[in-house]
């Protein structure tokens, strides 16, 4: 691997001091994403700075009221592993158990995935679905934005120079609220999607008041795709509804044609996923 | 440009300490700097688990960890399965079920198991495969490594009191 220089600090503070001025330092989470591209050269990293020291990285607390907040470097196996993370929200716990293999799932962190902004990435469309907010920190102090405004191109997102994500914060479910994420992959697991569908619902008194929608591997970024979520709000859940979600989705996708799929393939296939997300997540609520 | 790092860990129970150069992967580390050559690089890449260790009681794929990281934490090898020259109840069930060939994806393929094991002494054979996905094997088509890994889930709740 290229040389670089490593440091592992303490507080936020420390760590924007010092990505602050150094274009080519990187955090390093859980390393499944960073280590592999710096070892083929696909990125070059002069400071590894490691943020699995820093208290607020490693925060995994639930709070009926306030929510979830997920510490950006926290691994997969202790989102799964966590009974509150498995009642409330057990859509999460299904994606942490999706990333990778479990050796994968020992490191690898939902913050990772989101900050390596792939298209791919499995979490970041569940995490859209489930109304998540990124909590940064940077030189000019904090700031919080939508997990959907997070990413901007394969690869990019939104942090400025000097600037982490801390934490994601998922709202409290409310009553007859329920998430889920499916993806397409040729084998069982360990694989890339083909494209993926993450879902939530609130459904009251038999009618759907609020629907989101986010689709993976089918856009530049994980696809937020407003128009599917609204063709729901005031419908009845069943298979007319679903069926105009998933056509709303499948028009939203702007994919690609490449070793894993063709443009066709993957509309297809949004439009399927998005329809079985939204049957599970409604089977859920009962 | 920072020297080497000097890390002060556990293996397999007893401290340890090596220097190493911040770019070293645990696996590196393991391999060339403290002589533990049980554990084998395969793919380098996280997706073949050949490297697989326990690091603070989970399982991680050695070659995505920085040597640097396992700095005050508890780490588990293949060397540290046996007992003296008492093999594992699942280095045991490997030999008898012939499990291996080559050998390469065997180290992987223990530790992986043993964690199982230790957290869920009955596994079904579907999340005994579902646990092992990460470890690939080109020799043996897996299906001897499941039995293996269900003989010693056997043989581990006799021999409990
Ligand atoms: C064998 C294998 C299988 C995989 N399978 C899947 C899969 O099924 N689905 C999937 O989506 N992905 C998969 N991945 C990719 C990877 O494991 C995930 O994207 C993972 O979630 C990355 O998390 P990490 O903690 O390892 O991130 P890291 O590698 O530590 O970091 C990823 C990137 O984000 C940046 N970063 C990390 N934390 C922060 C922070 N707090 N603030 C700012 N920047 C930050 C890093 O600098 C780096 O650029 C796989 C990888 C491997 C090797
Ligand atoms: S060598 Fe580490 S997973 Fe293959
Ligand atoms: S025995 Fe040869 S790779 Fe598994």
């Amino acid at each position: 691997m290229q040389w670089f220089d490593y440091a592992a600090p303490r507080s936020v503070a420390e760590a924007v001091s010092l990505l602050d001025g150094r274009p080519d330092a990187r955090i390093l989470a859980g390393g499944t994403d960073l280590l592999v591209q710096i070892r083929s050269r696909r990125r070059t990293c002069g400071l590894v700075v490691d943020g699995k020291r820093i208290p607020e990285l490693n925060e995994l607390s639930f709070d009926p009221a306030a929510g979830l907040t997920l510490g950006a470097a926290v691994p997969c196996y202790r989102i799964y592993g966590d009974r509150a993370v498995r009642s409330a929200y057990p859509s999460l716990a299904e994606v942490a158990g999706l990333i990778g293999g479990t050796a994968i799932q020992g490191r690898a962190s939902i913050g990772g995935n989101l900050c390596n902004s792939a298209p791919s990435a499995d979490a970041v469309p569940l995490l859209i679905a489930l109304g998540a907010q990124c909590r940064l920190a940077g030189p000019g102090g904090g700031r919080t934005v939508a997990v959907e405004q997070f990413c901007t191109a394969p690869g990019r997102n939104l942090l400025g120079a000097g600037e982490l994500l801390v934490s994601l914060r998922i709202p409290a479910p409310a009553p007859g609220f329920a998430a889920h994420y499916l993806r397409f992959i040729p084998r069982n697991e360990m694989d890339i999607a083909v494209a993926g569908a993450g879902v939530s619902l609130r459904i009251q008194d038999g009618v759907i008041r609020e629907a989101r929608v986010a689709l993976a591997s089918v856009a530049p970024v994980p696809l937020f795709a407003r128009a599917a979520g609204e063709a729901l709000a005031g419908k009845t859940p069943g298979p007319e509804a679903f069926h105009q979600a998933a056509e709303a989705a499948r028009a939203a996708a702007s994919p690609i044609t490449d070793m894993r799929g063709t443009v066709e393939y993957r509309r297809h296939l949004c439009a399927v996923l998005t329809r079985r997300a939204l049957e599970a997540a409604a089977r859920e609520v009962h | 440009m920072q020297s080497k790092v000097h890390v002060r860990t556990a293996i397999n129970g007893e401290p340890a300490e090596f220097l190493c150069e911040p770019r070293q992967s645990l696996l590196e580390c393991l391999r060339d700097l403290c002589n533990l050559t049980g554990t084998k690089e395969g793919c380098n890449d996280g997706n073949c688990g050949a490297c697989t260790v326990e690091m603070d009681g989970r399982i991680v794929t050695s070659c995505l960890v920085l040597g640097v990281e396992a700095e005050g934490a508890q780490i588990g090898t293949v060397e540290g399965l046996a007992r003296g020259t008492e093999l594992h109840p699942l280095q045991k069930a490997f030999l008898e079920n012939a499990a291996l060939q080559c050998g390469i994806c065997t180290p992987g393929f223990l530790v992986a198991a043993k964690a199982l094991l230790e957290q869920e002494p009955e596994p079904s054979e579907a999340r005994i495969r579902l646990w092992l996905a990460n470890n690939l094997c080109r020799c043996t088509g897996y299906d001897k490594i499941i039995r293996a890994v269900q003989q010693a889930a056997r043989e581990m709740k006799e021999a409990r009191p």
